[in-house]
């Protein structure tokens, strides 16, 4: 058949039959991808996520390494010299301008570090308070969540492994608290444990930490929990009715193997995707309990309690509120823009 | 075969429930395998065969003790499976094949890791250059590529991928292997391949099959004799040859009747028997005979009791009231 040379009919004369070397050659040669790998080429092309990503990072590493480097020291007061009375000229300073000691350094020509976002009402660098203060609430909001990520895949997993009885229970629980309205537990929790867990660790290594962060650390534990463990309940409900699970104990695979090689590989992507998202969700909570003054004890800053403490002087300093707020924005929407990107790449199912 | 070769496998009375939610608090009894016995000799294959959803997987199942049994007893090589210990004892000597050539492979796990699961399992090797060595060996026997040892399982075909599923049964080196619909999921033009490794392996290893399928076609030429089921319960036994030549309960012969024949002539001769009315489900079986819903020769005894499974000649075991009225 002759084929006008603006046809859109495939000429069938250019195709032929594979034959069975070129099959073979097909399968062999098709590079080999792990799920890891597939879902890592996924996420690289989300532009948002992997910014974001970097944002965090960008976040992270600033707030490890800048106290080390900067002159001064979040709790320092620097008008407070033993041995003389307070020079409340450094108090309140403005961006870039310096104490009374430190203009007569600058007049001597000596070098003097900036005060970059001035200083607080007690005479305390700003800038290394917020930098502080992101480096608190970051690992405050990932250690929560690996507290999070422990009780609510223990609790889901052996509610989905064994089922019946114990799942009904340990649902109810969940359940229960589930219906707990989370605020006021949280400020419940937090009230009553600080009075009480102050005295009971005294003169431990917790006490460096606070009492306010423990028992942070405590509501997180005891009440953010149930949604990750439903989740992980859910999905090993679902994989272990899979039939590789029951060929494994075909095999005369075990509990411990079955979880182990089995279940738990297969909801990693759930795992680590809503450990992630966790992040976030805990920094937001530690902040405005900080706020409410139920977060980390003074002097230690976070950036909730700075943005308390900048609500006194809010017309004549207001910056002293926007900087914490725009850092805690930023770090919370970045962190759930790249949650939400490892779940498009890992786990496009679980998309709501 | 025999008929001196001892039972490998007895089944006797066999049943298996499930409990149904049908409501707030209510559940109702699933009868998935009422009341089911046979044996299978050394050496031997028996086919099972029956429609879709009559419990062929579930016999398959509770026979490698992946599903409790309701009642009834197993018998493995003379020895009742009871106690746990008796369970991991017979797990060395039996395996089972799936349907699903894709559910049944961890996509998270590398093919090499899925054969050497059972090895691992019963630490059966002494070190990591042995593992490797009767994994590679396994794979060959399979008719796979033992370059792909490292490949995930989504990077392979149906068939190759249900390959690796026989591999990981034969791991162990079974005496026995139950093979679950094991060509169903496969194109047609892998499944004559695939069923002729079953036979090339059953020779070289020495197995022992209970081979199920829905179709009768395919068990014939694999199955020394076959066993048909319907709605839970076994209807007829027999040689694989006997039933395909003369088959006797009314369910088996509209089986046969709708087996094309390659020959017109024959086929035409041949009247085909259509049931009526579908299969009923086991959440509400029929009373007495389970087939007398659709059964052509159905009278009144059939709704009374059930028939059992007797001999009507050597060999061949039919379960049916009727049976002298028909033939
Ligand atoms: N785990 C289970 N729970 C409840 N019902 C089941 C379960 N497995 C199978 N059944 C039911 O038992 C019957 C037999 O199923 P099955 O053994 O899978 O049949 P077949 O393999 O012959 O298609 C079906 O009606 C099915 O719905
Ligand atoms: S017992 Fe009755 S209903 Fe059942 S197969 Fe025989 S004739 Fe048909
Ligand atoms: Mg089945």
């Amino acid at each position: 058949m002759k084929k006008s040379a603006f046809s859109l009919h495939v000429d069938l004369e250019s195709f032929m039959p594979a034959s069975a070397e070129d099959k073979e050659y097909m399968v062999q040669m098709r590079p080999s991808s792990t799920f890891f790998k597939d879902g890592i080429k996924r996420l690289r092309r989300n532009k948002v996520a992997i910014v974001s990503f970097y944002i965090v990072l960008f976040i992270t590493l600033a707030s490890i390494v800048l106290p080390m480097l900067w002159p001064y020291s979040y709790e320092s007061m620097l008008g407070v010299v033993p041995g003389k009375p307070v020079d409340a000229s450094y108090n309140n300073l403005s961006p870039f301008k310096y104490g009374s000691t430190e203009l007569r350094k600058i007049e001597a020509g000596e070098k003097v570090f900036p005060h970059v976002f001035g200083t607080d009402s007690s005479g305390r660098d700003y800038f290394i308070r917020v930098v502080y203060g992101a480096r608190i609430s970051l690992s405050v909001g990932f250690f929560a969540s690996i507290i999070v990520l422990v009780i609510g895949l223990t609790i889901g997993a052996i509610s989905g492994y064994f089922g019946g009885k114990v799942d009904l229970i340990l649902m109810r629980i969940v359940d229960i608290i589930y219906s707990l309205p989370d605020m006021l537990m949280i400020i419940l929790l937090a009230s009553v444990l600080r009075v009480s867990l102050g005295p009971a660790i005294e003169n431990t290594i917790f006490a460096k930490l606070g009492s306010n962060v423990i028992s942070l650390f405590i509501v997180f534990g005891a009440l953010y929990w149930v949604s990750m463990s439903r989740l992980i309940r859910g999905q090993i409900l679902n994989l272990r009715e899979q039939e590789y699970v029951l060929a494994a104990r075909a095999s005369g695979a075990r509990g411990p193997r079955i979880i182990t090689k089995h279940l738990l590989p297969n909801c990693m992507s759930v795992i680590i995707i809503s450990t992630a998202l966790q992040i976030p969700s805990a920094i937001f909570t530690e902040s405005y309990l900080s706020f409410l003054g139920l977060g980390v004890n003074a002097p230690m800053p976070s950036l909730g309690s700075l943005a308390s403490e900048a609500l006194n002087g809010l017309t004549t300093y207001p910056y002293r509120l926007v900087i914490p707020a725009i850092v805690i924005s930023l770090i919370v929407l970045s962190l759930n823009l790249f949650g939400d990107g490892l779940r498009d790449a890992f786990d496009p199912k679980l998309r709501t | 075969m025999t008929d001196t070769a001892k039972n490998l496998v007895e089944v006797k009375n066999l049943k298996k429930y499930f409990s149904i939610n049908t409501g707030f608090f209510k559940s109702k009894q699933l009868k998935a395998v009422d009341d089911v016995s046979f044996s299978i000799k050394k050496g031997e294959t028996l086919g099972l065969v029956g429609e879709s959803g009559c419990g062929k997987t579930t016999v398959g199942r509770t026979l490698m003790q992946l599903y409790k049994p309701t009642a009834g007893s197993i018998v493995y090589d003379g020895k009742q499976i009871k106690t746990p210990s008796d369970i991991s004892e017979f797990r060395k000597k039996a395996a089972i094949v799936f349907q699903d050539p894709y559910s049944s492979l961890n996509p998270r796990m590398t093919v090499s890791d899925i054969i050497g699961e059972p090895l691992d399992i019963h630490k059966a090797y002494e070190n990591k250059q042995e593992r490797r060595e009767r994994i590679l060996s396994l794979m060959q026997k399979v008719g796979l590529n033992s370059e792909h040892a490292s490949r995930y399982a989504h990077e392979f075909s149906g068939g190759q991928r249900q390959r690796i599923g026989i591999a990981r049964a034969l791991a162990i080196r079974p005496e026995f292997v139950v093979c679950d619909e094991p060509v169903s999921a496969l194109d047609v033009s892998i499944q004559a391949q695939v069923i002729n490794m079953f036979d090339e392996l059953q020779n070289d290893m020495d197995l022992t099959y209970l081979f199920i399928a829905h179709d009768i076609l395919v068990v014939r030429h694999i199955s020394d004799r076959i066993a048909v089921m319907y709605l839970g319960k076994l209807v007829e036994v027999a040689d694989a040859d006997e039933i395909y030549e003369h088959p006797l309960h009314p369910y088996t012969r509209s089986l046969m009747s709708s087996v094309p024949y390659p020959d017109p002539k024959i086929a035409r001769e041949n009247k085909r028997i259509v049931l009526s009315g579908d299969i009923p489900s086991p959440l509400n079986a029929p009373s007495g005979c389970p087939f007398r819903t659709r059964c052509p020769h159905a009278a009144e005894i059939c709704a009374q009791s059930m028939p059992s499974l007797s001999e009507a000649a050597t060999g061949h075991a039919v379960a049916c009231h009727r049976l002298k009225e028909i033939s």
